[in-house]
């Protein structure tokens, strides 16, 4: 477990949960979004080291929670899907309640978990 | 059931406002996220993988039924209108926010319930039988006893910063109802072989997660009035001794285990010689005001055998099942104890709506003196039914899906929240727990098969109880899959055993198959009226090895 | 590292001295393998407490209980909750001196260090910058009464029971 500890691949993207509500969030181009379409992709390590000072910073201020970087496959519709098995959950939402989490407010991810 | 007096509304509601407090004083900046932790869990909440959890205790899992529905309105008000109630006899929310658990904190304060220490480093909920005050084989009601522990344990300033987290069970009867020996503390409520007086049997160092253990014996009678000093010396000799060094060897059995029993029993002793029990046990009438609380309802005197009952078993035979599976012996003539199944077949077990949760409550008022209890097995119990009047509850339940009648049987699984929840998890457990449930979905199978635990963990920490399970199923990641290990033999009552790997990691698709062949040995080999646990241990696990790997194990796992 | 007790932040009189330092001054604080030789070189009227890890047992304190008035305890981290018991035992062995936890503690354990017998607390910079006097007031009132008897000065839940039903009223 523990992905932040581990090295990173690429591509990237920073999720993190939100210190007040414990929404599963991303790092984009306009500060944090909920939506995982518009997360911010590292494709290098200078870009993958940005994100992760955003991380740094984001925890500091006590803004999030649990925020680490997360390495994906960009899908033919662009939107990034994490590697691992754990980041998709994550993501989607519990795969026995698809009325619940992320997949029942994006379509995009519907049925990808 | 105990009903909180002034002091005990005083303190709740200050726990609220202190918990308040430390949220603001976390956005402030006061408190940083590494202090706030250790805090928010000590109140029971958790990070989880989508959102927040809130654990919220049900000491000793008695419930009444204005808490019930409050339990209801919360998951309606804050959550997603539904909870799940887990194997510690705890209700666990998977959606709050953090800016609303004070408030929600207020709401359970309206009705004498609280999250104080669900979770951290310190002694957490007292559980207890869930057939309490009902079981026919009881020497005494745990619940006194319990409660009584649970005061003593709340807030205890020398206790809170222990090594690692601490769980405390009871049980009056000697059928073991509360995996005893699966807890730090295990304590059964006994009567004195030569004076008949009535007093504690004290285990120590049992727990599952990665190194499971078995309790210890260490105390073969204890006075009843000298139980807080014991459990002083013992929590003070844990909290001095315990390692710090290494989480995962931070429990007490790993103390047990590295000095010995001997040792620890004496350096309990010791401590406990050094005390003078009187000051700190509460006094005759504070347990005689306890105990009154746990009196037995106001039974009617009622003929053993109900007539009303038996024709109407012989008339609905759906209903007779139920009876049959679902029905539990009460001490009281004329009343049963009713398991409600949270584990409808291809369900979550564990998990009830809110509207489920009303309708139990109201059920509890109608046939059960208003009284709930949450099992162990992730089930609800209606604890003093009247025998007359169980069609009318099976009607009820019915209505709202939770009248299967498989209590006990192998659809009546134990399962984590595993990765559909939890962010600690290595695997999936929750589906699962569906697809063995709906193989096994045929209640003549069901009860051809009989009784038959299984019991799911989604990773090491074993929150699913997999190591007790008579079959256990271990989530867990091979090769960026979900895998799983089946284990045999397990058992969480008073023949206390962990369960043996039968052989290397298999698919999630897999394992209903495999089950199937691990059934079809049982069944093939028992003699007369022999359970499936009774079995194993006759035969030891060879035979079932043998079944379990009949098919290729890993065919699915290169391929997907 | 700034002190405070039960009325706010205040001056530390307790001077620490290093081994092989001179021991002189008013109240000196010093390690337990110095301990001995300072007891046995004390001028008449200096005040000796020692200082400890939070590993060290009951029984390499008692010898010299009667001759210290200070005990400071290392708290290594906020969650290390050793020098509860310690302290406990400290006071059981009837240890009249101050008791002193030493390190990262937060405003949100002063109720439970004063239950177990610590008088004052000393903490870092930047605990103290940011858990101001206020907090750790607020926090010891945060409990008008808890449970266990014997544990801190006030009356418990189980003696205030007593009480009221003595018909005494509440007791406090
Ligand atoms: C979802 C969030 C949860 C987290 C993060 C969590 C965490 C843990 C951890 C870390 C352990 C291992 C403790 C150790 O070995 O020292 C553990 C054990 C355990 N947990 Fe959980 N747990 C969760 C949910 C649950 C649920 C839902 C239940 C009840 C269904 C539960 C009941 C238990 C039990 C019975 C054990 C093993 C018994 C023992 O303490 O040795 N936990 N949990
Ligand atoms: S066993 Fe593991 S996956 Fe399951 S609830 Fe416990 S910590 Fe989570």
């Amino acid at each position: 477990m523990a992905p932040a500890k581990q090295k990173i691949l690429l591509p990237a993207i920073l999720l993190a949960n939100d210190l007040l509500d414990g929404d599963v969030i991303f790092w984009a181009t306009r500060g944090w979004s909920v939506d995982p379409a518009e997360a911010t992709v590292a494709r290098d390590e200078a870009e993958a080291a940005v994100l992760q000072t955003v991380a740094t910073a984001a925890l500091s201020r006590g803004e999030v929670v649990d925020a680490y970087l997360v390495d994906v496959t960009l899908r033919d519709d662009g939107l990034p899907v994490p590697n691992h098995f754990r980041e998709r959950f994550k993501i989607a939402g519990p795969s026995i309640r698809q009325d619940l989490g992320k997949q029942a407010a994006f379509a995009h991810l519907r049925g990808r978990a | 059931m105990y009903r909180y007096d002034q002091f005990d509304e005083a303190f709740v509601r200050e726990r609220v406002a202190q918990f308040r407090g430390q949220v603001a004083r976390r956005i402030d900046g006061s408190l940083t996220e590494d202090e706030f932790k250790p805090l928010r869990l000590k109140n029971g909440v958790y990070l989880q993988l989508h959102a927040y959890m809130l654990r919220i205790a049900i000491p000793y899992g008695t419930l009444s039924s204005a808490q019930l529905r409050q339990l209801a309105l919360i998951g309606e008000r804050y959550d997603r209108g539904y909870g799940h109630f887990t194997t510690r006899q705890n209700l666990q929310f998977n959606w709050p926010k953090l800016r609303d658990i004070p408030d929600i904190l207020d709401l359970l304060a309206d009705v004498g319930m609280h999250c104080i220490q669900t979770s951290g480093n310190c002694i957490r909920n007292t559980t207890a039988d869930h057939f309490s005050g009902a079981a026919a084989d009881e020497v005494e009601d745990p619940r006194a006893t319990a409660e009584l522990i649970r005061q003593w344990s709340t807030m205890h300033p020398e206790f809170d910063y222990l090594p690692r987290k601490f769980k405390i069970a009871v049980t009056g009867a000697p059928r073991d109802r509360a995996a005893i020996r699966a807890h730090d503390i295990g304590i059964q409520v006994v009567r004195h072989p030569v004076s008949g007086e009535v007093g504690y049997r004290l285990f120590v160092g049992g727990g599952l997660g990665r190194t499971p253990m078995i309790g210890k014996l260490v105390r073969d009678f204890l006075p009843k009035a000298h139980l807080l000093a014991y459990l002083q010396s013992l929590m003070r000799v844990y909290n001095l001794e315990g390692r710090r060094d290494n989480k995962y060897k931070a429990r007490v059995k790993i103390l047990v285990h590295e000095i010995g029993i001997e040792e620890f029993r004496g350096r309990v002793e010791a401590e406990f010689a050094a005390l003078d029990p009187a000051a700190i046990a509460a006094d005759p009438e504070e347990v005689a005001r306890i105990e009154a609380y746990f009196a037995p309802p106001a039974f009617v005197k009622l003929p053993e055998t109900s007539q009303r009952l038996a024709a109407d078993r012989a008339r609905y035979a759906a209903f007779d099942r139920w009876v049959e599976t679902n029905t539990f012996p009460h001490r009281q003539p004329g009343y049963t104890a009713v398991t409600v199944s949270l584990k409808p077949v291809g369900g979550v077990p564990g998990d009830a709506t809110s509207d489920q949760m009303r309708t139990v409550a109201d059920l509890a008022d109608a046939h059960s003196f208003g009284e709930i209890r949450v099992s162990h097995h992730q089930n609800l119990i209606l604890p003093h039914v009247r025998q007359d009047e169980l069609y009318a509850l099976w009607t009820g339940l019915v209505g709202a899906g939770l009248a299967e009648a498989n209590a006990g049987l192998i659809t009546d699984i134990i399962a984590c929240p595993g990765l559909d929840y939890c962010a600690l998890a290595t695997a999936r457990s929750i589906p699962i727990a569906q697809a063995i449930s709906r193989r096994f979905a045929s209640p003549e199978r069901q009860r051809e098969i009989g009784e038959l635990g299984i019991k799911i963990s989604g990773c090491i920490n074993a929150c699913g109880h997999h190591h007790v399970g008579h079959i256990g199923i271990l989530g867990l990641e091979k090769s960026g899959q979900e895998s799983y290990q089946v284990t045999l033999g397990g058992d969480a009552t008073e023949n206390a055993a962990i369960g043996q790997l039968l052989g290397p990691g298999i698919t999630a698709t897999e394992v209903p198959d495999a089950i199937e062949r691990l059934v079809a040995v049982y069944l093939a080999r028992r003699q007369d009226g022999e359970t499936f646990a009774e079995a194993v241990r006759r035969l030891g696990i060879e035979p079932f090895k043998a079944g379990f790997l009949a098919a290729p194990a890993e065919s699915a796992h290169a391929a997907a | 590292m700034p002190l405070l007790d039960a009325d706010g932040f205040r001056a530390d009189p307790w001077q620490r001295i290093a081994p092989g330092e001179p021991v002189t001054g008013e109240a000196v604080l010093v390690g337990l393998a110095e301990l001995p030789a300072v007891i046995a070189g004390r001028s008449n009227t200096q005040r000796i407490g020692v200082e400890v890890v939070n590993t060290v047992r009951l029984p390499e304190l008692s010898p010299f209980l009667g001759q210290i008035d200070l005990v400071a305890i290392a708290f290594p981290a906020f969650a290390d909750g050793r020098a509860f018991s310690l302290a406990r035992q400290l006071r059981e062995a009837g240890f009249k001196g101050a008791v002193r936890a030493v390190g990262p503690v937060i405003a949100d354990q002063f109720t439970h260090l004063v239950a177990c017998g610590f008088d004052e607390v000393e903490v870092p910079d930047a605990i103290a910058a940011r858990q101001p006097e206020d907090q750790w007031r607020a926090a010891l009132a945060s409990y008008g009464a808890t449970y266990q008897t014997g544990y801190g000065a006030g009356a418990s839940i189980l003696e205030r029971r007593r009480a009221l039903r003595a018909g005494q009223g509440t007791a406090s």
